[in-house]
């Protein structure tokens, strides 16, 4: 049921008693809904970043709240991929699964290698559970798990059981099995253990039972491993050589958040975020309502519309007006946005792409509004496109975002998906002296004089560099001025219904877009070194595909072939350099998650030929899928050769 | 009945936040905004303005004789009286004729889209509570494409003063029904009759939560004036609405009450504290049917202590809304005035002040270097 292939990490080796040495390590923890699997994953993913590994995660939840307990609809998983070298996805094929429950090992086995080793809860393979993941023959049982390790855990009895010494409710005690699996994964893979038992006292401060059963649970689990002389399982991934600073680990939307805080502290302007909860961007909403101490006017409008509207509203006044949303609510702000085209006002849209049309597959991510994001408003209306690649990208693509939606006084869209926003990788903490100053002032004074030598002030007389109109903000004593969504006089900004004003308006629109291209890096090139083009293929990426063409090109320039990576942050405009790379290859392939969006852009702008490689099931790329599409394609030509 | 009235006096005291400065605004925001809002210190005196001076050097371009004008010039004529300033003055408006309002004024303006007016200005209320932020949208407009917009700004009790322009009809479409045309209104979209009940716009508001509620017209520019004063004197979101004659596609909606001579027994003039009470010779009067229903009745027959007292600072706002019922529609005797005047936090100075209580909190507010080392962090050498 995957397109994932072998992982050239090793994979444990049961014969071998000291801790055997991994490069990498892929681990999925998996369970019901109520099982506390996200906290988990959570938990050791931050064990692993104390401990110097590199790593990329992974959570993947259902869309319901609470499913019904037990089914196979409830399961909610957590991957992490923790190595001693560059990671950049959360991994292919996990190495380690640990199945809290029947329905997570049946929904999650099809993922697993043959080989790999499977963790299983044994207490929760009861009749009732068994029948709720539709197993008629327990897997336990049958010949179903012939092919991997298994290590079987009665891990709610044994949690019970260290908590009854406690004199916690039996009840109670079972909620605290996550963190009987946690000590013992912990313990197979050598991770620290106070960050987690420090996290846990802090996490529930006064609640002293709560402490106690998770800590004791914790240690048992971790006990268990050594008692149940499991050290043949046990797998060590060294620290990752990273570059010295203080780290910490991030999601996409914290860093997004932190970005934007960012912006406003480098534009020297207050920010407003107007916006309407939707999964998987409400959470950039709760970052931002929780630091009202930087200023933040957060407004959970009564519907998208409303939002960007509101954000509209306070740019006019001066502010940084941002709303954050995903396709729905994207596609419900298309007339508003066009309003700030024809406005020119700064406006920044953030859109977390999950699963379409309609509601689509609200928790899992895809990449499929690059079209709507171009091309959905009425009318000519062109705007910046910029697109996140990673997590930790989200704080330095928020900056830029701001810093062009005021230079250029335009909306402009931000694409980051449900992978990136929930998906955690080590950050180092950016040296905050160094950001750029992306201010550019309020215009207070008359802009022209006439004939008459009368001054005056032309709301739209352009910057000529940027073509950028000024920015007046109400207040301003004797520069008042009307705007609206009319089409304007090119200059005076009035009202005009004049055949060539319109033309001269759009065109001067679209050049004011396309002038960005002067502004921004050339392409972002990874090259084999090859000067003379002979590179056998060109990878252009855009967005969160980043991390798997990395990790797949990690492979496959090992095994000695020559394959470029392209990958694209400004999508409207291109760089200005990206026709003359295309045309160095003679093989572009484009993958994306989606049915081609990217690759039609580019076939209709630069008339070249590409491979569109698609993928839209809710998961981020695996680096092995792309890396044997790309073995594919290019056994392919050989044959043709 | 209970008649809950607010101990506190409104925000009809002068107390405004339409005049200058008045909110935090600048004790929250500091860099490139703070700046110009603070380098703004103006004389404390209101400034001197004549209707020119408010008037903007585009041509209106309404249909000779529509109701808007004179909307237009009651405003112009008004803003000198009130002491506002053009720079702090913005009007927002959606998309209609009664939209277009904004380019005719010498103050900040925009002319945004269909039903949106409250929303853009709800942000640039909450931007800048330093402004006063006027929003004129039609019926069409604030009550049907821009219904939800409406009724979330009212109930937020944000500061804007909203002008509902009702003339029962879709103008700038050249005549369809609209949200307030009455069933059976026969347009070029209904040739049989429109289905469905209108909107009562004072109703609707009043259950929206609106802390102040008026209905004036457009054949009375001192009521008018008096209406829009109130609207801008008043703490938090007003709501006026104007009966407002389209001469093209609705001639006449509402001359069976505001006609000069039909006035006096049509309209019924609500003042705060005064016995509510109409008709050539004040014979008729506003009388408690049940606790929570109004009847007109004939004062004579009633007697005078038996007529409703109009109370505008009710908090409880079911009484408002039993006047507001009395006419159901401009053919039957039909309240005019300030239906309701409450005081209650606006919602962009609270908004300000949790900004201000959040930054008390923190010894460094807003430090983003002390948030970055604020998780689990490792160092890597
Ligand atoms: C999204 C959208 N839908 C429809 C229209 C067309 N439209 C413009 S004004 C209007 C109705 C105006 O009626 P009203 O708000 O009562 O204003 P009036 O012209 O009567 O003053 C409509 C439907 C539009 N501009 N935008
Ligand atoms: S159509 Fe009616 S509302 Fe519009 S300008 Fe003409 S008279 Fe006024
Ligand atoms: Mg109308």
């Amino acid at each position: 049921m995957t397109d994932t292939i072998t992982e050239i990490d090793p994979l444990p080796n049961a014969s071998l008693d000291a801790p055997h040495q991994a490069p990498s390590l892929t681990i999925r923890f998996a369970g019901d809904s109520g099982d506390g699997m996200q906290l988990t994953g959570d938990r050791f993913t931050s064990a692993s970043a104390v401990f110097g590994n590199d790593l990329a995660t992974l959570p993947d939840f259902p869309a319901e709240i609470r499913a019904p307990a037990g089914t196979l609809y409830g399961v909610s998983a957590f991957q992490l991929h923790i190595g001693d070298h560059d990671i950049t996805t959360p991994g292919d094929a996990p190495n380690v699964l640990v199945a809290m429950n029947p329905a997570a090992l049946k929904s999650e086995l099809g993922l697993m290698e043959l080989g790999s080793t499977v963790i299983i809860n044994e207490d929760a393979f009861t009749e009732r559970n068994l029948e709720k993941a539709d197993y008629e023959v327990s897997p336990l049982q049958d010949s179903t798990l012939d092919n991997y390790s298994v290590i079987l855990v009665p891990m709610t009895s044994l949690t019970k059981q260290v908590c009854k010494e406690l004199d916690i409710k039996p009840r109670d005690a079972e909620r605290s099995k996550n963190f009987f699996a946690l000590g013992l994964v912990s313990w197979l893979y050598d991770r620290p253990v106070d960050p987690t038992l420090d996290w846990v006292k802090a996490k529930f401060a006064g609640k002293e039972q709560v402490i106690a059963a998770n800590t004791a649970a914790f240690k048992a689990g971790h006990a268990f491993g050594e008692t149940a002389e499991l050290s043949a399982y046990k797998q060590e991934v060294k620290p990752a050589k990273l570059p010295s600073g203080t780290y910490t680990n991030i999601n996409g939307t914290t860093a997004l958040g932190w970005g934007l805080m960012a912006a406003s502290q480098s534009a020297k302007l207050p920010l407003f975020i107007g916006s309407y909860p939707i999964t998987p961007a409400s959470d950039l909403l709760h970052e931002l309502s929780n630091r009202r101490d930087f200023g933040i006017r957060t407004f959970q409008a009564e519907d998208e519309i409303a939002a960007v509207c509101a954000a509209i509203g306070a740019s006019y006044g001066g502010h940084i007006g941002v709303t954050s949303t995903s396709g729905p609510g994207l596609a419900l702000k298309s007339e508003a946005i066009g309003l700030a085209v024809s406005l020119e006002l700064p406006l920044l849209v953030v859109d977390v792409q999950r699963g379409g049309p309609s509601t689509g597959l609200p928790t899992k991510t895809e990449a499929s509004d690059l079209l709507l994001a171009m091309f959905g408003r009425h009318g000519e209306a062109p705007l910046p496109v910029i697109a996140a690649y990673s997590p930790t990208h989200c704080f330095t693509i928020a900056i830029e975002a701001v810093r062009i939606a005021l230079k250029y006084k335009t909306p402009v869209i931000l694409l980051s998906d449900g992978y990136i926003a929930n998906g955690t990788e080590p950050w180092k903490l950016p040296d905050l002296s160094k950001l750029p100053d992306i201010s550019v002032g309020f215009h207070t004074k008359p802009n022209f004089t006439d004939e008459e030598g009368h001054e005056k002030y032309l709301p739209y007389l352009r910057n000529p560099e940027t073509l950028a109109t000024p920015w007046v903000i109400p207040g301003t004593p004797d520069l008042m001025h009307r705007i609206g969504g009319l089409e304007k006089e090119d200059g005076t900004g009035n009202v005009s219904y004049d055949p060539m004003n319109h033309e001269r308006m759009t065109i001067l629109r679209e050049e004011k877009i396309q002038g960005i291209a002067t502004d921004i890096p050339p392409t972002w090139l990874d090259a084999c070194g090859d000067e003379d083009g002979t590179a056998d293929l060109l990878v252009l990426g855009w967005g969160s595909t980043w991390g798997a063409i990395v990790s797949a090109l990690q492979r496959l320039r090992k095994a000695g072939h020559k394959i470029d990576h392209a990958h694209l942050i400004h999508l409207n405009p291109f760089p200005r350099d990206l026709g003359e790379v295309l045309s160095r290859y003679k093989k572009i392939f484009i993958p994306e998650m989606n049915r081609g969006q990217m690759n039609m852009l580019i076939r209709a702008r630069y008339l070249v030929d590409t491979i569109s490689v698609t993928k839209v099931r809710g998961l981020p790329f695996t680096g092995g899928f792309i890396q044997k599409r790309i073995l594919e394609i290019l056994n392919e030509e050989r044959g043709i050769k | 009945m209970t008649t809950e009235t607010s101990t506190e006096t409104n925000g009809s005291t002068g107390m405004a936040t339409g005049t200058t400065g008045s909110t935090g605004i600048a004790d929250t925001v500091t860099g490139l905004l703070g700046e110009v809002l603070s380098s703004r210190k103006e004389a404390a005196e209101p400034p001197v303005t004549t209707k020119a001076d408010w008037t903007s050097d585009q041509e209106p371009r309404w249909c000779p004789g529509c109701g808007d004008y004179s909307v237009l010039t009651a405003i112009q004529l008004l803003m000198p009286e009130l002491g506002a300033r053009m720079e702090n003055t913005v009007f927002v408006s959606g998309i209609g004729c009664a939209a277009r309002f904004p380019y005719y004024m010498n103050t900040y303006g925009m002319h945004t889209i269909h039903g949106r007016a409250p929303a853009i200005a709800s942000g640039l209320a909450m931007a800048r509570p330093d402004l006063d932020v006027w929003v004129i949208g039609g019926d069409g407009d604030l009550l049907s494409i821009g219904g939800n917009h409406l009724i979330h700004a009212l109930r937020r009790n944000i500061n804007l003063k909203i002008l509902l322009f009702n003339n029962q009809i879709y103008g700038l479409t050249k005549g369809q029904y609209s949200p307030t045309s009455e069933v059976g209104k026969v347009t070029k979209s209904s040739p049989l009759g429109s289905l469905a009940e209108p909107f009562n716009a004072i109703s609707l508001a009043l259950s929206a939560e609106a802390t102040f509620v008026a209905r004036t017209h457009d054949m009375d520019r001192a009521h008018m004036q008096e209406m829009f004063r109130r609207a801008y004197e008043h703490h938090g979101v007003a709501f006026v609405e104007i009966y407002q004659n389209c001469n093209v596609f609705n001639d006449g909606a509402f001359e069976l009450i505001t006609k000069k001579d039909k006035r006096p027994s049509m309209l019924i003039n609500l003042k705060h504290g005064e016995p509510i009470r109409f008709g050539e010779n004040m014979e008729n009067g506003v009388v408690l049917e049940s606790h929570d229903i109004v009847k007109i009745a004939k004062v004579a027959d009633v007697g005078e202590s038996a007529v409703l007292v109009h109370d505008e600072k009710q908090v409880n706002p079911s009484l408002a809304l039993a006047l507001s019922r009395l006419a159901s529609g401009p053919f039957m005797p039909t309240p005019i005035g300030v239906f309701r005047a409450v005081d209650r936090q606006e919602y962009a100075e609270e908004l300000s002040r949790q900004i201000a209580y959040s930054q008390d909190l923190k010894k460094n507010p807003g430090d983003l270097e002390a948030l970055l080392y604020s998780r689990a962090t490792w160092e890597v050498t």
